[in-house]
């Protein structure tokens, strides 16, 4: 007879937290397929850019499942990293875009043309690590990176939290709108960075460019859901999960609760500055209205319609909403808003889980059940004939 | 008044000696003028089970939150192993042996029993650490074991949510056992458990006492005769009389106490 503590640990093994249970696999191949076969071959080249910068939003959708879902850290300033990397991206593919060839019309040739408009005649010290592209790649995540670490160390150590943190992201977004707006010679100002041509002499506004970047697109995506799931899963994902439910528990467990939160948004931050850099890349241009407030509560209803805490559900929320969005603000431009403001009311309270919450709660159930309707057939007619 | 420390404190010798596995001495903390612990002084010896008892307000929670970080001393000295603790953070005391339970189960709802414990375990504390830790066989042995002794083996896969109260308070107690605190912190452990339970939970205390301290707060005075070792009468955030448990039981200041409320 075997050890029942033996056999208990054995059984306990088992359930030793794979990398990704089965349904997840089949959730991430579902993803995959419909993000790099089915809609490739199914849209055109406008329409798949479209669904490329869709797909931007999910990077910040899928920072504040691990931020927002996992840690109970709400932030309504995610537009802030988005934008700060896509703004990294953008002034290395201005300063590309402003050769001295390009700009000999200008009355200092070389800068970038807003510079010139606003009477500024040398490139500012802050842009001048973004004429390296490999520098770019690397400041595209640690400036945004750098940015959340100080905003969070500075009130997760003084323990703000919750409703106070929540706002105050909210109030760091619309500062630097103000900022971008306001500094026009430095920022572009409200127009943004515009008129981006080429990266590393590769023409990013062709079609094939664009198919391209679609891809490379998808492609961190997926990179960033499997490094999230590593998170999730391991012991810090359950700490994150412990934290919200009862922080002092792991406080007075031995753990410093400021540096896991600060990690999670600094996460979540690294996450939408990849994002934020290939919107940039994808659509050409970056301005601080994807930075304000309202885009940053617009991410945060994406997370939630999916499901805040479910990784591929904060994918497929951000892209419902998107269409959702894109079809309705087409015929009625000024209900979309309210639409949207109507949305997110009715998930919170009909559906606090959004759609991950559904299928886990509602259609996955049943599948099982039919499933299993399906299998135990052959294995009941031993056990019929004997009785006959 | 010092009654307190001349009546542990052993003859010929003025300070505390550093066998005292927790010396607290002149304990004073004050909110906005109104002082809920007041010039506190009491002594724990290694493998000692002491009980802290008092009327509500007494001032009991707050004695053990002020050993534990979570308030700040205005006054006064908590030295553990000769460690002066009033200055460390919450996280430096836990790892310097100090375990602490709370008088509501705090436990995480949403994770399984085995999740609960796996995150008291003492290693893999910091975010990389967290990142990379494995549940190893040590781990995992290790859980089995505390499981078994806080009699949850069984429901190691269960959500803790699921669990009774009074399975609850054992996990807790678990989870700070996994840490394998020198001194052990329990806030009402009994507290609205069945008799059973109570029963059970006195047997725990009593087995897992070697090689520890243990600091209990409790109402339930059949079960403070059962456990206590020497009791501790808190009143008005004073040590208002101390020894074992005949002896504060027939002290006439505590049953004026007691039947004053």
């Amino acid at each position: 007879m075997t050890n029942p503590v033996q056999a208990l640990s054995k059984s306990v093994t088992v359930n030793d937290s794979p990398f990704m249970k089965p349904m997840e696999w089949l959730s991430l191949l579902v993803l995959a397929g419909f993000v790099l076969v089915v809609l490739p071959v199914f849209l055109d080249g406008f329409r798949l850019n479209l669904v490329g910068k869709y797909l931007t939003y999910a990077f910040v959708a899928l920072g504040l499942v691990i931020c927002w879902g996992y840690a109970g850290i709400l932030s309504l300033g995610q537009g802030v990293f988005f934008g700060l990397g896509g703004y990294c991206m953008a002034m290395y593919l201005k300063l590309e875009a402003s050769s001295v060839e390009n700009t000999k019309i200008q009355s200092t040739p070389g800068i970038p043309d807003f510079m010139d408009w606003n009477q500024i005649t040398a490139l500012p010290w802050f842009w001048q690590p973004f004429k390296s592209l490999p520098l770019t790649l690397i400041l595209v995540v640690a400036v945004p990176v750098l940015f959340a670490l100080v905003i969070s160390a500075a009130m997760f150590k003084r323990r703000v939290g919750g409703t106070y943190f929540a706002i105050i992201t909210q109030a760091i977004a619309a500062i630097l709108t103000i900022l971008i707006v306001g500094q026009q010679g430095y920022t572009g100002g409200i127009n943004g960075i515009t008129d981006l041509r080429t990266l590393n002499g590769w023409d990013i506004r062709t079609d094939s460019a664009k198919f391209a970047l679609y891809f490379v697109n998808a492609g961190l995506l997926i990179a960033c859901i499997l490094a999230a799931q590593y998170v999730k899963r391991s012991k810090l994902g359950r700490i994150l999960v412990a934290m919200r439910d009862k922080e002092d528990r792991v406080r007075f467990s031995g753990y410093s609760v400021a540096g896991f939160k600060i990690f999670a948004f600094c996460l979540a931050a690294a996450f939408a500055a990849i994002g934020g850099a290939m919107f940039t890349l994808q659509v050409g241009f970056m301005s601080p209205s994807f930075v304000g407030i309202v885009p940053s509560i617009e991410m945060v209803i994406y997370a939630a319609v999916g499901g805040r805490l479910s990784l591929f559900g904060a994918v497929w929320g951000t892209l419902l909403v998107n269409f959702a969005k894109t079809s309705f603000s087409e015929s009625f431009p000024d209900l979309w808003l309210f639409g949207l403001g109507a949305l997110f009311i009715a998930v919170v309270l009909a559906f606090p889980n959004g759609l991950a919450g559904i299928w886990r709660e509602q259609i996955e159930p049943r599948l099982t059940r039919r499933v299993k309707a399906l299998r135990p057939a052959p294995v009941a007619i031993p056990h019929g004939t004997p009785a006959e | 008044m010092n009654a307190a420390i001349l009546s542990h404190a052993p003859i010929g010798s003025e300070s505390a000696p550093p066998d005292y596995l927790l010396a607290v001495e002149a304990l004073t903390v004050s909110f906005d003028g109104f002082k809920a612990v007041n010039d506190v002084s009491f002594y724990v010896d290694p493998d000692e089970i002491r009980v802290i008892i008092g009327p509500n307000g007494a001032g009991k929670t707050t004695v053990l939150d002020l050993i534990c970080g979570r308030t700040r001393a205005s006054a006064g000295s908590i030295k553990y192993k000769g460690q002066e603790l009033t200055k460390l953070s919450e996280s430096a005391i836990v790892q310097a042996g100090v375990g602490r339970k709370f008088q509501t189960p705090s436990i995480y709802d949403d994770l399984t029993v085995f999740e609960n414990l796996e995150i008291s375990f003492p290693r893999g504390r910091t975010v990389f650490g967290a990142l990379t830790f494995k549940r190893d066989a040590e781990v995992r042995d290790r859980i089995h074991e505390i499981a078994q002794t806080i009699f949850l083996k069984d429901q190691l896969k269960e959500r803790a949510e699921f669990l009774s109260h009074g399975q609850k308070q054992w996990l807790e107690i678990g989870m700070l056992l996994i840490q394998d605190p020198e001194l052990l912190m329990l806030d009402e452990p009994v507290a609205g458990m069945s008799v059973g339970e109570r029963v059970k939970t006195a047997e725990l205390l009593n087995q897992i006492i070697k090689g520890r301290s243990v600091l209990v707060i409790e109402h339930d005075m059949k079960f403070v005769e059962d456990i206590a070792h020497r009791v501790t009468v808190l009143h008005q955030g004073r040590v208002l009389s101390e020894g074992s448990m005949e002896r504060v039981k027939n002290d006439p200041k505590v049953i004026e106490v007691y039947l004053g409320h």
